[in-house]
């Protein structure tokens, strides 16, 4: 993967997505959506629960056609699941296969794209020993621990070597221990691997912690409503980081906005530039 | 030591009853209820004679023949009609009708249509058999997790990737209980479809003896049938345990859990 920073991987462009439209019931979960991610970043979409988060993700991993706008990666518009673009759900123990083992799961989309054997095993290994699971290659994911079930779903989705790595709220279903250390370790992937990373959290602390970036949705209809640069240092730790001074101003920014979101649908400001961006 | 208890478990309840058995006719006369002993020597010799070559070979034959067409012809189906929403809402309520005519009663017109022979037989066997696989087989298909159909998705399994992947491993703790009711289905069809009109067979060979007055040959086919109805079921459950191996252990990881 080229690592030219200022390339665009991903292009969200005014995407807005209405359930049952033209019916008694429609609903506008988004608003309109745009953005763009370029090679190498790490952004996280933050919003209060009922954002459109779901939703946005869908449309962007191409499992929901947007009522209109588009989403473009890698300059290709994207209608229905894309070459380049890999998912990490939230519901691991049903994300992964019971049936095959945690190196059969690995291997399972690099074998049905037409991975020749030897790049395949090659590939499986390295994903394997960057979250370090490579002990438990022949194991069933069930007999794992949630943490490490998501470690499997991670390393499946960078063995797949994609433009963008898409991830729903990986770590809302373990405990908090485990969390830290799954955050550290997809910073870990992230800068060994040069990945583009977008996550999709509603953990605010989590988001300043993770992100180069971070956006925050409005409530429903959606829009973006605050794109935030995290100027924290590249190397992080939990116990450092998250005391530095500079960590609470952005945690505290983030969720001023989050705040502001829950209360006004739509993202709209009562007056322009009321201080929240000053 | 693990092996002889279970051995116990498994031999204990059918020693006691032939016990009392053996107790309630020891003294008796009845000519109808032949004593064990007598049982077991009538079993040996009319069926370890030519008999278990012209009799239990082409039944056993025919069974096996009718379970894998069912078996295929049931999965295929299933997948198909399980897939796809528009084939589901037109062909239920017809197969929930057709199922419901039992297939034992359509012997009398297959014996008008087919004739009598094997094909006949297996056309009602397999009428019988069909169901419990092909209705599980759409349940199964229908019932797959959102969230794994999802990452198939995402990961672009598609055609005969998906169904080998996905669909079918997905589907299958319900289609091998489906196979398992059809196991129970064929044996019953069988020997009712050999009692019509047939020339060998367990079922034909039973119905001789009834109209020769031979008791104890007449029991011993019948006993010979829960013998055969044993067996298929240990060999179905080895198989089970190998296929579904990973589903008993999720079961029991999310019971811990």
């Amino acid at each position: 993967m080229t690592a030219n920073k200022s390339e665009i991987r991903l292009s969200v462009q005014q995407v807005r997505k209405v359930y049952g439209a033209a019916t008694r019931n429609e609903v506008e979960a988004v608003r309109s959506l745009t953005f763009d991610l370029h090679a190498g970043e790490f952004a996280c979409l933050v919003g209060p629960s009922g954002s459109g988060k779901t939703t946005l993700l869908k449309c962007i991993a191409g499992l929901l056609d947007p009522t209109s706008g588009e989403v473009v990666l890698d300059s290709k518009h994207v209608s229905g699941p894309a070459e380049g673009m890999a998912v990490v759900f939230q519901e691991y123990s049903r994300s992964l296969f019971p049936w095959l083992s945690v190196e059969d799961n690995v291997e399972l989309p690099l074998k049905t794209s037409g991975v020749p054997k030897a790049e395949r095993k090659a590939r499986v290994k390295e994903a394997l020993e960057a979250v370090t699971l490579s002990h438990a290659a022949k194991s069933y994911p069930w007999q794992l621990s949630g943490g490490m079930q998501q470690r499997v779903a991670i390393a499946r989705a960078v063995a797949s070597n994609p433009s963008v790595l898409l991830m729903d709220e990986p770590f809302a279903a373990v405990d908090a221990q485990t969390r830290g250390e799954l955050e550290d370790l997809v910073r870990e992937v992230w800068k060994r691997l040069d990945m583009t990373i977008l996550f999709v959290t509603h953990d605010i602390d989590e988001s300043v912690y993770l992100a180069e970036r971070v956006l925050v949705l409005s409530s429903s209809p959606t829009i973006v409503q605050a794109d935030i640069h995290i100027d924290l240092p590249d190397v992080r730790s939990q116990a450092d980081t998250r005391s530095l001074h500079r960590f609470g101003e952005l945690r505290h920014q983030v969720y001023e906005e989050v705040q502001f979101a829950k209360t006004n649908p739509g993202g709209e400001r009562m007056t322009a530039h009321d201080g929240l961006h000053a | 030591m693990i092996v002889l208890k279970r051995l116990g478990m498994w031999l204990g309840l059918p020693v006691i009853l032939i016990g009392i058995w053996w107790a309630a006719t020891a003294q008796g006369t009845n000519f109808f209820v032949p004593k064990p002993d007598k049982l077991a020597t009538t079993f040996i010799s009319v069926w370890f004679s030519e008999k278990f070559f012209t009799d239990v070979v082409p039944s056993m034959g025919r069974l096996l023949i009718s379970l894998a067409v069912s078996l295929v012809l049931g999965v295929a189906l299933g997948i198909a009609i399980g897939l796809s929403r528009t084939l589901r809402w037109l062909l239920e309520p017809l197969l929930e009708f057709i199922r419901a005519v039992p297939s034992t009663i359509l012997i009398p017109v297959l014996l008008l249509l087919i004739g009598i022979n094997d094909t006949m037989k297996i056309t009602v066997i397999v009428l019988g058999c069909l169901w419990p696989v092909l209705l599980n087989t759409i349940e199964g298909v229908r019932s797959l997790d959102e969230v794994l159909k999802n990452t198939a998705l995402v990961y672009r399994l598609r055609g005969f990737d998906r169904i080998r992947y996905l669909v079918l491993p997905g589907a299958s703790p319900l289609i091998m209980a489906g196979i398992r009711h059809s196991l129970a289905v064929g044996l019953i069809l069988l020997v009712v479809s050999e009692m019509f009109a047939s020339t060998d067979g367990i079922g034909y060979s039973i119905i001789n003896f009834q109209n020769r007055i031979a008791i104890p040959e007449m029991w011993s086919g019948i006993f010979l049938l829960g013998i055969i109805g044993v067996l298929l079921s240990v060999v179905f459950q080895a198989i089970q345990k190998r296929v579904l191996g990973w589903y008993y252990g999720l079961k029991e990881a999310s019971n811990d859990g």
